[in-house]
């Protein structure tokens, strides 16, 4: 059983309120959260109304949803209205949105009580959860290590039990590797699966809201939750409208699994995750499907792709924060607005963003676009149709998450490129816009927990999470967590 | 002169969708600053455009009427540029994939001036300049709008001036702007230059930004005329800058020059869907797109006989064309029907708007009635003249306001009695008549007009008298 059907089971049978449950959340977050940092705006007064609400409705004797009194988290590049959503930047500290993300309003409508705004990577890029402007998430398996990101501080706030769920974005793995280096479940949507309607773009082709959660049950649940089509987003489908906890359970008996012998052979994944891999392989042989090689060769170009589009549609996003209308505006004389936009920017903007904002408006350059942000998108395309090809020969691929654990803070690392390809195992999804589940496939040596992902085609959530429930229900690499709430 | 004049244009106009391209927030002029505006409109973090189809319809439509071609599949792109009126520091528009491509707009002459493309893209707010601070209103920001882009056809600036005046009736008449320049609802961006008669290259173009009205484009095209001319005569070459003009001195003066031009980073826009237009669509917009302005005029020349005064005039408002239409579809003869549209309803009004609402308390059912009245000699012209005079006033019918009386024909006898009478109480008259004074027998058509209420026939009365007198 999940978290969340457990949960929805002791309201229901008024084993405890929802105000207690919700109290128990933060007391345990106000101790807990100081040294793991996965909270940069804690919400205990509408946290607490929200909960209130709940229990009038149970005492009312009325039923209640799945999600309902359901404490939760969102990562802060989240839009909710009246509560600041800073994206983790000193651009946006003080920024307070005045409308809420459609993805907040469903579940606020499904009765969630949102515990806080979860710490991040600063506009959701870097993949360690150190580069926010609050300082960093903490590893809950070991506080010197990083959490992983950019959706640190969910991953963080599933992992250590300061939420039951949490709501994460993957520009490029940034669900699924926190997840991984945490030990929990992160969903990427199809994109266009879920409405970005209210998330802070950081690149606006390759962005998607993933929930994040102890167990694939738990996933599946919120996903139903949040998917499907939006007036207020064009790019989302109208059409989609998933029941994936109906097919969590199926056989997967007769299923055809692939690997990538891309990464198969690749010597940037260490060995400890290619043996969990191996053993993965394995499992699902046990289940019954069948495992092949597929060949997917542009996957060895993804990270550079990527970095060319991810850089150049955020170069184009993060150009609105000038501090004038809204945001952190520098202070001093100025000669001109251009002068007072010039240094705001300078000022707000940590080194990273700086950096993809300079690479991205170098890329789209009138004198370089056609080198750079042109053949991006050609082999952008080119991996789509590899990955067409391959779900012609296999139902479901699976995948590391990430070359390693999760590794130690403030690691030195001269060339940023570097850091870069460490995505190269997720980036791929996100170009090719297929879903991708990552859950725990094994622990290192060091009790640090690996991730695997499963990917599917185009809007086949209900393929890969039931594939992923079937795999968590053969192994046994869900861990309680020692922080935290207790059920 | 020993230089010609090549301009080419682009013109913005403003759509009349109700709401904004990309949200729901109205597009009313002149509303209370930053009234209509949204997290979209306004580029909040987070937000999405979604497209407003009203938008690419009546973008279609203008295609259509400039002779287009449309595209079934365009894209909409980012243009990057950072300026405190563009609130998301880039402006959706349209750049390799235009909406529709290759037109022409046919001025009197017969001479085409072919149209290049037509995007659709978004406005951006407005800046209003106090003494120590600037503004920022944004309820423009997101309004709909068309540029539509000539090749450089135009050698004189009267050309200029009849393509803009063509085109702004054209955009109203089919209901696709309302083209107020004085409000910012058509601007126009003017590219002037200058070469050696009978040379086939083009000089070097310089750009005015932001006309917003036709004596100004005049005017600044024929001073940028005069200024090109003058470097090339010196043999200094004409710089490819971008010009404002200066209202007050009537002089260009440079806004930023080619070093200066800013790098769009043009890039397809991920939040928007590919505008699809299918061939089912674009006759069903055809269809909606009324008899054009030319083709009426020639229908009212060539059908109803009018001069082409007249029918230029009818033509130049929708409704009062739609008006005359109706006239001309109920009555014996659309002639009249027009002299009394043109004669007496066109001086009830003065303003643009009111030409442009035609609001008057006659039906065309009712002025039809008239016309017929008059056409079956039932009245005659004086007595339709006045009628319509008094049901203008009281939104009567000519059937209310005539008598049985007044309608019914005048008998041969009455004419006769009359016309006796007219003899009989007018002795001086005949005495002159007779004396030779041919002159003086109209007093006596005066007297039996009067008698007979301007019923008698001016020239029946008159023979009639004769016959008496003799």
């Amino acid at each position: 059983m999940g978290r969340i059907e457990q949960i929805h089971s002791l309201l229901c049978k008024k084993d405890i309120s929802c105000r207690e449950l919700t109290e128990e959340y933060l007391n345990a977050i106000q101790r807990d959260n100081p040294e793991l940092f996965a909270y940069v705006t804690v919400t205990a007064q509408e946290a607490l109304t929200a909960a209130d609400k709940i229990d009038r409705q149970i005492a009312q004797g009325g039923d209640i949803g799945m999600l309902s009194g359901v404490p939760m988290s969102i990562k802060d590049n989240i839009s909710t209205r009246g509560i600041r959503t800073t994206c983790c930047s000193k651009m946006l500290a003080d920024y307070t949105p005045v409308y809420d993300a459609s993805v907040w309003s469903k579940l606020k409508n499904s009765g969630a009580v949102l515990l806080g705004k979860a710490n991040m990577d600063e506009f959701a890029m870097g993949s360690t959860g150190e580069n926010s402007c609050f300082g960093a998430s903490s590893n809950p398996y070991n506080t010197a290590l990083v959490s992983g990101g950019s959706s640190g501080g969910s991953a963080v706030s599933v992992s250590a039990n300061l939420a039951v769920y949490s709501l994460g974005t993957d520009t490029g793995g940034s669900v699924r590797q926190p997840a991984s280096f945490c030990g929990v479940v992160g969903l990427k949507p199809t994109y266009g699966a879920v409405s970005r309607y209210g998330l802070v773009a950081f690149a606006s082709s390759l962005d998607q809201i993933g929930p994040m959660a102890s167990t694939v049950e738990d996933v599946s649940l919120v996903f139903d939750s949040i998917a499907g089509g939006d007036v207020l987003d064009s790019t989302c489908n109208r059409d989609y409208k998933p029941d994936t906890y109906k097919t969590l359970k199926d056989d997967i008996k007769g299923r055809t699994v692939g690997i990538i012998r891309q990464f198969a052979d690749n010597n940037s994944i260490s060995p400890e995750v290619k043996s969990s891999m191996n053993e993965a392989v394995k499992t699902f042989e046990d289940l019954g499907a069948k495992v092949i090689m597929v060949d997917i060769p542009e996957i060895l170009r993804s990270v550079p792709v990527y970095c060319v589009i991810s850089c150049a549609e955020a170069s184009s996003n993060l150009a609105r924060f000038d501090g004038i209308r809204y945001g952190y505006r520098a202070q001093g004389d100025f000669m001109s607005i251009h002068q007072l936009i010039c240094k705001s920017r300078s000022e707000g903007f940590g080194k990273e963003v700086k950096r993809r904002i300079m690479m991205g408006t170098n890329v789209l350059s009138s004198d370089k676009c056609s080198f750079y942000y042109d053949k991006a998108r050609a082999l952008r395309q080119a991996l789509s149709n590899e990955f067409s090809r391959a779900f012609s020969q296999c139902d479901v691929i699976i995948a590391p998450t990430a070359p390693t654990p999760a590794f130690v803070k403030n690691r030195v690392v001269a060339d940023p490129t570097v850091l870069y390809m460490e995505d190269m195992c997720t980036v791929c999804t996100n170009l090719a816009s297929l879903p991708a589940v990552s859950l725990p496939c094994g622990y290192s040596a060091q009790g640090l927990p690996i991730g695997m992902q499963i990917i599917g085609d185009k809007f086949s959530e209900s393929l890969i999470l039931n594939m992923a429930y079937k795999f968590q229900q053969a192994t046994d690499f869900m861990r309680t967590s020692d922080w935290g709430v207790k059920l | 002169m020993k230089y010609e004049l090549t301009v080419g244009l682009e013109t913005h106009i403003e759509l009349s969708t109700k709401s904004k391209m990309f949200c729901s927030c109205s597009t009313a002029f002149a509303g209370a600053p930053n009234t209509q505006c949204c997290p979209v409109c306004l580029g909040l973090p987070g937000s999405l455009p979604v497209m407003n189809r009203y938008a690419v319809e009546l973008a279609v439509m203008a295609g259509l009427a400039l002779n287009c071609k449309v595209a079934n599949t365009s894209y909409m792109d980012r243009k990057n540029y950072s300026y405190p009126d563009l609130p998301k520091a880039y402006q959706i528009s349209q750049y390799d994939v235009p909406l529709c491509i290759g037109g022409y707009l046919e001025l009197q002459s017969g001479k085409k001036i072919r149209i290049t493309r037509i995007h659709i893209e978004e406005d951006a707010g407005k800046l209003v300049h106090k003494e120590k601070e600037t503004l920022i209103d944004y309820n423009r920001c997101g309004v709909p709008l068309i540029e539509i882009v000539t090749e450089p056809d135009f050698c004189t600036v009267d050309e200029v001036r009849e393509y803009v005046e063509t085109l702004q009736h054209l955009m109203r008449y089919i209901g696709v702007s309302d083209c107020r320049m004085q409000e910012g609802s058509m601007r126009c961006d003017v590219n002037v230059s200058v070469r050696l008669k009978g040379t086939d290259a083009l000089g070097t173009r310089t750009e005015i930004k932001n006309m917003n009205s036709v004596a100004n484009m005049v005017r600044a095209i024929e001073y940028e005329y005069t200024r090109q001319c003058e470097l090339l005569e010196k043999e200094q070459s004409v710089t490819q800058d971008t010009l404002r003009y200066v209202e007050e001195t009537g002089k260009t003066s440079p806004m930023r020059s080619k070093e200066d031009a800013r790098d769009y980073r043009f890039f397809r826009e991920p939040d928007l869907l590919s505008v699809s237009v299918s061939d089912e669509e674009i006759k069903a917009i055809k269809d909606k797109i009324p008899e054009l302005p030319k083709d009426k005029i020639k229908r009212y020349i060539q059908t109803f006989g009018l001069t082409e005064a007249d029918a230029n005039h009818l033509i130049k408002y929708r409704r009062i064309s739609e008006y005359f239409d109706e006239v001309a579809r109920l009555s014996k003869s659309p002639k009249t029907g027009a002299k009394f549209i043109i004669g007496q309803m066109f001086s009830l009004f003065s303003t643009e708007a009111q030409k442009e609402a035609f609001a008057v308390r006659v039906t065309p059912e009712s002025l039809a009635t008239l016309v017929n009245l008059l056409a079956d000699g039932k009245i005659n012209s004086n007595l339709a003249k006045t009628t319509l005079e008094q049901m203008l006033i009281t939104g009567k019918s000519a059937d209310e306001l005539l008598s049985a009386e007044d309608m019914a024909a005048l008998s041969e006898a009455d004419l006769d009695s009359l016309c006796k009478r007219a003899v009989e109480s007018n002795t001086g008259a005949v005495a002159d008549y007779k004396g030779g004074k041919e002159k003086a027998i109209m007093a006596l058509v005066g007297f039996v007009m009067r008698e007979s209420r301007g019923k008698a026939n001016p020239e029946s009365a008159k023979e009639k008298l004769k016959e008496i007198i003799k």
